[in-house]
């Protein structure tokens, strides 16, 4: 009998059902349009590492993102990117410890096996200074681009202390998406939730409604971002939304709770709550796999 | 009696009727709002009157519909008048350093 592969077996079991839960994992089966064909492949989601916190929520602060560095670089086979939607690190008042922080996160993902990195800002990185640390040290905070078949946009909601993306940039993100086809495949990665998801705890983006509406004529159009430390899966009419888990702590769910403070670190199993996602583009659909920062 | 002042009459009584409505400060500073509670009935109007100790806040109770910006060395005014009972969250809206997310509090509008 051949032996069966990762990549193999996550297409095998995901065959016939929406969900299924697997030792690897729980994953989601994220159904996409038939409008344009595209080679498979495979990216990473990891959100919310605020290097530089600290406090009760995860007295190991500091060995959280090297051990999910770990698991991400045990991966077989490696993904073609890594993606990091915001949030990077934690936030400071002081400009040069912002600095260094992000340094110290540099030199971290430094480590990460697959050096295709694309990395997006949260308001702890960025709206204190509107982005300019971040900017220094990483690059741009919107971008796009294309890999195999799917047009990528990197959007800011997070340098604009009011988590707005402004209209400089809406305007960009018209002009953007004015190159690609009513079926293209297109993937936004943002920190914010572009829907007003629970604006009671800031779990939203103020003119989060205008993208939704310029991305709302293309077909194929799914949404990855990080922020409130947990999944969430919404639709805003045929536009799916993914939220990822946190690196550092996980939040309540919205509303749950009077305060949206931290779920308390269990003793009994720690990093409960906290991991990262493989996204599986493959020509229909995206498989989400949700993956432990720790093997239980 | 001229039909100017007949007019002007019952809007001069209506103004006259109408209370002045209650005042109520709110001290905003990293990372809190004094008071973090506030009580109001139905029907009563208030203004809500913000005035933050150091750098830019917002204020935002999306159930209630109310939202300011809050900018150093300029106090806002909300006015509103509570039309239903209940408790009503609000939240910074404005990202202000670490503790923001604790910046919350809640409208409880009573019957």
């Amino acid at each position: 009998m051949q032996p069966v592969d990762r990549r193999q077996f996550l297409k095998i079991a995901g065959l016939g059902g929406v969900v299924f839960a697997s030792g690897l994992g729980c994953s989601t089966a994220s159904k996409m349009g038939y409008g344009a064909e595209q080679d498979e492949f495979f990216f990473v989601q990891l959100s919310d590492t605020h290097w530089g916190f600290k406090g009760a929520p995860n007295p190991d602060a500091e060995g959280t993102l090297p051990k999910a560095i770990a698991a991400v670089n045990a991966l077989d086979p490696q993904p073609d990117f890594i993606v990091f939607t915001g949030d990077l690190t934690h936030t400071t008042d002081d400009p040069a410890e912002r600095r260094r922080r992000m340094a110290q996160f540099k030199q971290l993902i430094g480590g990460l096996k697959t050096q295709r990195i694309r990395l997006l800002a949260g308001e702890h990185d960025a709206s204190l200074d509107e982005g300019a640390a971040f900017k220094e040290l990483f690059g741009p905070t919107r971008y796009s681009f294309d890999h195999k078949g799917v047009h990528f946009i990197a959007l800011d909601n997070v340098s604009d202390p009011t988590g707005s993306i402004g209209g400089e940039q809406l305007a960009w993100l018209k002009s953007d998406l004015a190159t690609q086809k009513p079926d293209s495949r297109i993937v936004v990665l943002t920190h914010r939730p572009l829907f007003p998801l629970y604006p009671q705890w800031d779990w939203a983006t103020k003119d989060g409604a205008q993208a939704i509406a310029a991305l709302m004529p293309y077909q194929n159009v799914t949404v990855f971002y990080g922020h409130i430390h947990q999944e969430n899966h919404f639709k805003t009419g045929h536009i799916e939304h993914h939220s990822a888990r946190s690196l550092i702590f996980p939040l309540p769910a919205p509303g749950s709770t009077p305060k949206r403070v931290p779920l308390a670190w269990d003793p009994a199993q720690p990093y409960r709550g906290l991991g990262f996602r493989e996204v599986e583009a493959e020509t229909n659909e995206y498989k989400l796999t949700e993956l432990p920062v720790i093997k239980a | 009696m001229n039909r100017r002042l007949f007019l002007l009459l019952p809007l001069a009584g209506a103004a006259w009727a109408q209370p002045e409505p209650r005042v109520i400060p709110v001290r905003v500073k990293k990372f809190e709002y004094n008071p973090s509670e506030i009580t109001v009935k139905v029907g009563e109007p208030v203004v809500l009157e913000f005035t933050t100790e150091d750098v830019h806040m917002g204020f935002d109770a999306p159930e209630l519909g109310l939202h300011a910006d809050i900018l150093p060395g300029k106090p806002v005014r909300v006015p509103f008048t509570p039309a239903k009972t209940g408790s009503f969250e609000f939240a910074c809206d404005v990202f202000c350093g670490s503790g923001h997310e604790d910046m919350t509090g809640v409208i409880k509008v009573l019957a």
